[in-house]
């Protein structure tokens, strides 16, 4: 593991793993705090304590880069941190345009991260036009703050155990005023870190919590007695309100000069102090009344960096938010159920070893066996689905991993296009197979940059038209039965039908005669077309040849289907509908031409007898009346070209699939039963195959394809369907049909 | 066996130490080594009662109770007074350093560190340990 010589950087293999994991974590944190700090910018707030995790967490990168030898990462790093350490000890101010820098660095780290791991080259030209935008910053902070802390009777040995950054806090908490007061509490060891949670979070409205002290007495092993200085502009008494416990006092700290005015202002040097200490540090207030060298501070910021941030780092070369790792963090109480479920399945193997020993000695007759063997089944059975069940649970993961890093494009996109937008994001909850989320953010990142380059208007246009100058993308997460349904919907212009008809006959996408027939819904449906876009100037962001095609296309290979609906003036939902997992699914197994095939249950709405009495043919498609409704069909065994049995030809069955609100029946011969199944896929050669989503094993040494529904029902519908519509029954046409218009 | 502490919130970072400490060239001129991984300093003050150590590993910035504070608290304790102390942190926090020493830490390494050099520091820390029980060096008191 470890290599003798042991060089700088050469971590052994397995903490290596680990840094890429963590480092990842990192970033994506550092990218949520962001979108945080960004928030709050906008109402003209700086969190300092936000301000200091983006530091925590670039220390933290940068230490451990250089423990593994990722020279670059922990260069970026330290140039970063150096403006980072400046922006928490408020020597240079927090301005939208130092954010554009932050934000520049966190899609520069992921791409460092990819570099390092030897997927891709070094992106060097970037990462050195933004470590000078960063040694500029760096270069105009002010100079250091004076002490007032003496004035306070602190405890002698505080001053040893602060870090700098605490230290730094006392004054600046004590400079702007506020009072200082010691909360003694006492914990016991093993809950502590819920009971100091909620200490938090009720000092948090009142102050600013500066450091935790362990007394070191009156403490047994089992308990620990902390002293925490609070600074606070309430009266001890409030405190004592507010803050309460059983094993918990407060006193203030008493100021050793002007100790009965307690309120006033410790009156700091005017040439050290000069912001009032009051505000904000970025609150407009606190601009007009800089002093001069912060004015000159200002002014050099802006010619650092202009408004919109610099095109070197630009968003442009982020294509991917895929993740450089697959790990999985998994709570430690569901791999204990696993294990339990392993040992449960450990006693049954052992029953059937013993079983079949006393087979073989015959010490048992065969009906004996029999029962037996069904129990030992009956038992197998259950144990294989709960570790099923657990393995699934572990591979699940909230979506919000991937909404977090889209925040994060939503800014630097509308940064980029000069866009006020805002992302609401909600069911950020839901829960995921962690590889679709993984291949679901690219696409997702798609769609938004399509809703901010061509859904989204220019301020002066959303004036114009009285919509509100702030636009909006909500992303929508909701679990709909084995399905995860997401909605991209943002508040723009909507599109055009007849604009996407003329551009789709102009590109050759459809015919002119084609194009007639299309009804609203399927005029939408041809952005997703290879070879369409409707801008005519490619704009920076789109104008790299990824169109929604692109998306389409990678939804579909997790077995997912996008829809789009659009409202002219209004805006446009887009809607991803995807299963759960993709590892193991639960299957309705099928006989068609006297082979097995599965079609996953997910998509099958139900199975009946096929009466043919029922089959009418609509200009050369088969139809079949369910219930009154008409419902395209469509017979396998001849899609397939397998042999048609005609001898063997007794009554048929139809499964009827759905996937989002398209509808297809699929005649086949027989039912076999359902089955849960893990998909393997057909190989390279056959990989390109439409129709099927792969194979699966049945256990009697006979192998049976899996019906890919969402490409059949593509397949079967989109040669003919726009006819079959137009002209079919006009209940079935007008349901399916529901209107998307809203309104 | 040697047992030491590592006090350090990067989950990357204990790992390293981990496979340092454990690996061959290390472990087996101590008689093998058992590490002890601490996520923070709580965890630490639980981990300590469940002592003694031969050495404690500490980084400095960590949420809530920082590495200084554990010192001091090591310290100031009957059972680990004059357990070796070595402060892993970041050459930024030289202020923090010097206080971590004269909080009575015995050592100190800066990150990055290679996997030799945190080998030498400990092996130092070890043999300290095991040959003058309390007298390593630093005085145990405040400023």
């Amino acid at each position: 593991m470890i290599e003798g010589g042991g060089g700088r950087g050469d971590g052994p293999d397995k903490a290596r793993d680990e840094f890429f994991s963590e480092a990842q974590e990192l970033v994506e944190a550092l990218g949520r705090d962001l979108v945080g700090l960004d928030e709050a910018l906008r109402k003209g707030q700086v969190d300092a304590e936000l301000v200091n995790e983006v530091f925590r967490g670039v220390h933290t990168l940068k230490g451990l880069s250089g423990l593994f030898g990722a020279t670059r990462v922990a260069g970026l790093s330290h140039q970063l941190e150096d403006a980072l350490d400046d922006l928490r000890l408020g020597r240079i101010d927090l301005t939208t345009s130092v954010l554009d820098l932050l934000f520049q660095a966190v899609s520069l780290y992921t791409r460092l991260l990819v570099a390092e791991k030897g997927e891709a080259p070094e992106p060097i030209a970037e990462v050195d036009a933004l470590l000078v935008a960063f040694s500029a910053l760096s270069s105009r902070r002010a100079g250091p703050r004076a002490p007032t802390v003496a004035e306070y009777d602190l405890p002698p040995g505080l001053f040893g155990v602060l870090t700098e950054y605490e230290e730094h806090r006392l004054r600046t908490t004590i400079q702007q005023g506020l009072g200082l007061h010691r909360i003694r509490v006492r914990f016991s060891l093993s809950t502590i870190d819920s009971a100091l949670d909620e200490l938090k979070a009720s000092a948090k409205p009142h102050g600013e919590i500066i450091t935790y002290l362990p007394t070191g007495t009156g403490v047994d092993a089992e308990t620990i007695e902390l002293e925490i200085l609070l600074a606070s502009n309430e009266s001890v008494d409030k405190l004592r309100a507010v803050l309460t416990g059983p094993n918990l006092s407060i006193e203030e700290v008493a100021r050793r000069t002007h100790a009965s005015d307690r309120p006033s202002l410790p009156a700091p040097p005017p040439s050290i102090e000069s912001r009032p200490p009051a505000s904000p540090p970025n609150a407009p207030a606190a601009r007009g009344v800089s002093a001069p060298d912060e004015a000159g501070a200002r002014t050099a910021m802006a010619a650092v960096s202009p408004p919109a941030p610099a095109r070197g780092v630009s968003l442009a070369a982020e294509m991917s938010l895929r993740s450089i790792t697959q790990t999985v963090r998994v709570d430690i109480r569901k791999l204990d159920t696993l294990m339990t479920i392993v040992g449960e399945l450990a006693i049954v193997k052992t029953a059937i070893a013993r079983l079949s020993d006393r087979a073989r000695n015959r010490a048992v007759g065969s009906r004996e066996i029999a029962i037996e063997l069904q129990r030992l089944n009956r038992s197998f059975e259950r144990q294989l689905a709960q570790m099923q069940g657990g393995i699934l649970e572990v591979r699940m993961v909230p979506l919000g991993q991937a909404f977090d890093k889209l925040a994060r494009i939503v800014r630097q996109l509308s940064r980029e296009h000069g866009k006020d937008v805002r992302l609401v994001a909600t069911g950020a909850e839901t829960e995921i197979d962690k590889l679709i989320v993984e291949e679901l953010s690219d696409p997702l990142m798609h769609m938004i940059r399509n809703a901010i380059d061509h859904g989204i208007e220019p301020r002066e246009e959303r004036l114009r038209v009285g919509k509100p100058t702030v636009g909006t993308i909500a992303l929508n997460a909701f679990q709909k039965g084995n399905q995860v349904v997401i909605e991209v919907e943002d508040d723009g212009a909507g599109m055009d039908p007849a604009a996407i008809v003329d551009a789709a006959i102009r590109r050759g996408v459809v015919s002119a005669e084609e194009a007639q027939e299309l009804a609203v819904r399927d005029v939408f449906a041809l952005v997703f077309m290879p070879g369409f876009t409707t801008k005519q100037v490619a704009t920076d962001l789109s104008g790299r040849g990824v169109g929604l095609d692109v998306v389409k296309t990678n939804i579909a290979k997790l077995g997912g289907v996008v829809d789009i609906a659009s409202d002219l003036g209004i805006g446009t939902k887009m809607t991803i509908t995807l299963p759960i997992t993709l590892a193991i699914i639960n299957v309705l197994l099928v006989n068609i031409g006297g082979r097995p095939f599965a079609i996953p249950l997910a998509s099958v709405d139900e199975a009946m007898a096929l009466d043919e009495a029922h089959v009418r043919a609509i200009e050369s498609r088969e139809v079949l009346t369910v219930r009154g409704a008409s419902l395209p069909i469509c017979r396998l065994e001849r899609l397939f070209g397998m042999q048609p049995r005609g001898a063997a030809k007794g009554r048929a069955f139809v499964v009827i699939a759905q996937v989002a609100d398209r509808r297809l029946g699929l005649v086949v011969d027989d039912l076999v039963g359902q089955r849960d199944i893990v998909i393997k896929p057909l190989g390279k050669s056959l990989s390109g195959t439409r129709g099927f989503a792969g194979a699966t094993e049945l256990g009697d040494q006979r192998v049976a394809l899996v019906l890919d529904v969402a490409a059949l029902i593509e397949e079967v519908l989109a040669t003919g369907e726009t006819r079959f519509l137009v002209h079919g029954d006009a209940q079935e046409s007008s349901r399916r049909r529901a209107p998307q218009r809203r309104a | 066996m040697p047992r030491v502490l590592v006090v350090e919130d990067s989950v990357s970072a204990r790992a390293f130490v981990r496979a340092v400490l454990e690996g061959a060239d290390f472990a087996s001129l101590q008689g093998g080594t058992e590490v002890v991984e601490a996520s923070n300093g709580f965890d630490a003050m639980r981990l300590l009662p469940r002592g003694p150590y031969d050495l404690i590993i500490t980084d400095i910035n960590m949420t809530d109770i920082n590495g200084l504070e554990l010192i001091r608290f090591v310290r100031s304790s009957a059972h680990h007074r004059t357990t070796p102390v070595l402060v892993i942190s970041t050459s930024r926090t030289e202020h923090d350093v010097e206080r971590g020493l004269q909080l009575g830490a015995n050592g100190y390494l800066g990150k990055p560190f290679t996997p030799v050099q945190l080998r030498e520091a400990c092996a130092r820390l070890l043999a300290a340990g095991h040959s003058a029980t309390g007298a390593s060096g630093s005085p145990v008191g405040r400023p």
